[in-house]
């Protein structure tokens, strides 16, 4: 091949190698955890994921109480963000002048590179104190009827990790979300506009319905993260591995388990089952990655 | 047919639109609210030991945080020694060199490993590197958020060399530069402010990383030694003092977050100021 | 002296074959007096002074950004989707100045179609049936009596009674100009709106939207920008030629293309025009 002649043999062979570690090192990723949970799997098998047992006294591990940890605070999180996330980015996209639109995208987008742990720090010391001086009593007062709205509330709590994960996952649908509105061609506008549509017609029933995939997209980024988001969940949720229907009850999550446990765990069958835990979370996010980016790209070819 | 608009779409189309803006503004201002609270309480925490002095034992009060913050840089040298120079090559692969198929499964691959969870690249680094050396070190933590800066780095230098005019190369071409010679005497120079503002985002991402760190660098009271110890990092001395009881490890935590925080803005403002002018999709 | 702006100011004169003109002739459908249109600072409409008929083809023709399109889009205000634009004189319809009135209700008196067919990613019923639904009409039996028969009118319902359900992005080019023209017809506009309804079609589609058009003029009141000037010759009763910003000339359209009044109209229709 004559672009291999002379010295640009050195730099292909270079940029390539390099390209190729990149390959070798997601493989190893896979074979990692693959291989250091075979223990795990060995042993439990598929109870591994519906046991509730985490004992590691008596060597018995159940990943139940954190797979559900782990869903129910990013489906809180989402329940928040979403409507807020939507909202925000319809206002920045259809009613703020650009101007001003560019640059609260920007603040938003800068609070997107926040680090998690900061978010803990504030979620222990400002949102946990918060949220248990009004906002539980409120709803304990309002829901107190709901099961998931019962019992003592210690600050730390799946009801914390939830509000936490939202705020830190509004930037996200936010940014993506006003993108998707932004690429919906303004023809679409314009001929909700000259039937007689108001703005808000137009908005509801065309521009949004156009930008639905794009959004949705937006949604599982957000889920994505939120699932392996570790520090600030790990930091409000309580780490304690129960399954209750109670909000307001201390949890656990995969990722806080990991975070917490694996520098002591001892024990083979110990570190295996954390990083089989690890292989859970990597497949989760895995397929629910690739699924928004699906969407994301299906709806750029849409319009161009 | 009645030609008027009715009263309710009139009132729904006011109330809607409004409740959009006010969604926006409770948003930027829950958000706010949080970070200037972190800016006055940290700020306040501050002081001259927090730079200059090592953690006190347990139980004492006062110290600083001064291991902590060498230890971030070393792990972040590390890092960037590790991620940028694979991201980047293998972003000129794949804006120069590469064919179709490779380069949709190379940047399949990126993108998925982009999307891996910071804790489950701790592991993978905790068993490629501390297990077999039998220890934790700051070589293990720059490991894991090497692996963790590849991704950016490859897609800032692909998107940027792409986004260089094909003319420049063929200027460079017509003039009898080789192909390797027009890339980095033509090719990257034109796209270096960018190149560097993506390189500096990506570090600002990775600075304020934590959990990978938690089981590969661990941490250290004193002054790490060398590259292969344990070794202190802010984000990791946050979290510790943030769940630990005493009241004057809070402030130390407030503090630290405080200087974090500012780095990590600090270097996202001003690289996204540079980097305004370059390609869109780079922008997220 | 009888320019082209103060014959424009007059109420056109009235076609010939009297008997079908219904408009009283001393009040037009529309009406624009000494409108000016400014983008930022720029000035893009001069002084423009004109009245339509009702159930006439009127027809603007002009080189590109000499202003037509951008007159045509204040007439139902959509130029206030563009930020930093500004309005000064009067547009009257039926008398009453539009910026007067809620725009949602001027939009629906007065309908669009634009150059790029803009269907919704809905199905060709609901297409149809958006104007409707969105004016608050919802019951099933008139909706779908209003949807075939705007399709009928748009000369498309043979082709597409059998698939209402299918989405409108499976119909031709050609087909989906035309579902916008059924879509803006049904919620009977008084006056419809076209820019540039062909630019994107081939000559056979074109053919049928300019029969479509000549027909539904009998409905409603047409007004169509143009950069065909066989075209505004084929359909339209009276015809305005914008230049720069200022309407040049207006009048029936047999007299623009035959006997035209001013130099730079005879330069445009005869080819000479830059």
């Amino acid at each position: 091949m004559d672009r291999l002649r002379g010295g640009d043999e050195v730099v292909y062979l270079i940029t390539f190698t390099c390209a190729v570690t990149i390959l070798v090192v997601v493989g190893l990723i896979v074979f990692e955890l693959w291989a250091n949970s075979q223990p795990t799997v060995k042993t439990f098998g598929w109870h591994f994921l519906t046991s509730s047992t985490w004992n590691p006294n008596g060597d018995k591990f159940g990943a139940l109480p954190f797979v559900y940890g782990t869903c129910v605070t990013s489906a809180l999180a989402l329940l928040i963000a979403i409507p807020l996330g939507v909202a925000s980015a319809v206002f920045l996209s259809e009613m703020a002048p650009p101007k001003i639109s560019n640059i609260l995208t920007f603040l938003i987008e800068l609070l997107a590179a926040v680090p998690s742990v900061i978010y803990g720090l504030l979620g222990i010391f400002v949102l946990v104190p918060l949220i248990r001086d009004y906002l539980v009593p409120v709803l304990v007062k309002v829901f107190g009827f709901l099961p998931i709205f019962q019992g003592e509330f210690y600050g730390v709590s799946l009801l914390s990790a939830g509000l936490v994960l939202s705020i830190m996952v509004v930037p996200f649908i936010i940014s993506v979300s006003r993108e998707v509105l932004l690429a919906v061609p303004v023809e679409q506008r314009e001929a909700a506009l000259a039937l007689g549509a108001t703005k808000w017609e137009s908005t509801w029933q065309i521009v949004l319905p156009n930008a639905s995939t794009g959004i949705i997209g937006s949604v599982f980024l957000a889920l994505a993260r939120a699932l392996g988001e570790t520090m600030a969940v790990t930091m409000v949720i309580g780490n304690t591995p129960k399954i209750t229907a109670s909000l307001l009850s201390p949890g656990y999550s995969i990722a806080a388990v990991i975070a917490n446990e694996f520098a002591e765990a001892s024990g083979s069958l110990y570190i295996s089952s954390l990083i089989f835990l690890g292989l859970v979370l990597f497949g989760l996010t895995i397929i629910i990655n690739g699924a928004a980016r699906i969407l994301i790209l299906t709806m750029q070819e849409k319009h161009g | 047919m009645d030609l008027r608009v009715s009263p309710s779409r009139k009132i729904t189309n006011v109330v809607m639109l409004s409740l959009s803006g006010v969604c926006t503004v409770l948003v930027i201002g829950v958000l706010f609210f949080v970070l200037g609270y972190l800016f006055v309480h940290g700020f306040r925490s501050l002081n001259l030991n927090f730079f200059t002095h090592l953690p006190k034992a347990s139980g004492e009060t006062g110290g600083g945080m001064a291991n902590a913050i060498v230890g971030s840089a070393k792990v972040l040298l590390l890092a960037t020694c590790i991620g940028v120079p694979i991201g980047f090559f293998a972003g000129v692969y794949l804006a120069e060199y590469s064919g179709k198929a490779m380069a949709f499964t190379i940047r399949y691959v990126v993108d998925l490993l982009n999307g891996v969870p910071s804790i489950v690249i701790g592991i993978v680094a905790y068993a490629l590197v501390v297990r077999p050396m039998k220890h934790f070190s700051a070589l293990a933590g720059g490991v894991a958020l090497g692996i963790m800066m590849i991704p950016i780095a490859v897609r800032t230098t692909e998107e940027f060399l792409r986004a260089v005019p094909n003319s420049m190369r063929e200027g460079a071409m017509a003039l009898g530069a080789t192909r390797a010679k027009t890339i980095f005497s033509v090719v990257v120079p034109a796209a270096i402010s960018g190149l560097i503002s993506g390189m500096m985002l990506n570090l600002a991402r990775v600075a304020g990383e934590t959990a990978p760190l938690l089981f590969t660098a661990l941490g250290n009271m004193f002054w790490s030694r060398g590259w292969l110890q344990p070794i202190a990092t802010l984000p990791v001395m946050i979290y510790n003092y943030a769940i630990a009881p005493e009241e004057d490890l809070h402030q130390q935590a407030w503090a630290a977050g405080f200087v974090l925080l500012a780095l990590v803005l600090a270097i996202n403002v001003t690289a996204r100021l540079i980097i305004s002018r370059g390609p869109a999709s780079l922008r997220r | 002296m009888a320019t082209g702006n103060q014959l424009a100011r007059e109420p056109a004169p009235v076609a010939r074959e009297g008997s079908e003109v219904q408009a009283t002739p001393g009040r037009p459908k529309l009406y624009t007096e000494n409108l000016d249109f400014y983008y930022g600072s720029f000035q893009a409409l001069h002084g423009i002074n004109l009245s339509i008929q009702t159930h006439k083809i009127t027809a603007f023709i002009g080189p590109s950004g000499c202003g037509k399109s951008t007159y045509l889009r204040t007439m139902n205000r959509m130029n206030e989707m563009v930020r930093n634009t500004r309005v000064q004189g009067k547009i009257l319809l039926d008398g009453e100045d539009v910026y007067g009135m809620d725009v949602t209700y001027v939009r629906r008196r007065v309908g669009m179609v634009f150059q790029k067919s803009n269907a919704f990613p809905k199905t060709i019923f609901d297409n149809v049936a958006y104007g409707l639904r969105v004016n608050g009409i919802t019951k099933n039996s008139v909706v779908e009596a209003a949807v075939e028969r705007s399709l009928r009118r748009a000369a498309l319902w043979d082709e597409v009674k059998d698939k209402l359900r299918k989405p409108a992005a499976a119909l031709s080019g050609g087909q989906q100009q035309r579902l916008c023209i059924a879509r803006a017809l049904a919620v009977e506009p008084e006056v419809l709106l076209l820019d540039e309804p062909c630019s994107a079609l081939d000559p056979i589609a074109t053919l049928k939207i300019e029969e479509l058009l000549f027909q539904i003029k009998e409905i409603t009141t047409i007004v169509i920008v143009t950069h065909n000037m066989q075209q505004a010759a084929r359909l339209a009763d009276y015809t305005g030629f914008f230049l720069l910003g200022k309407l040049i000339e207006f009048n029936d359209t047999k007299k623009i293309f035959q006997n035209p009044g001013k130099k730079e109209t005879e330069d445009y229709v005869t080819g000479r025009f830059g």
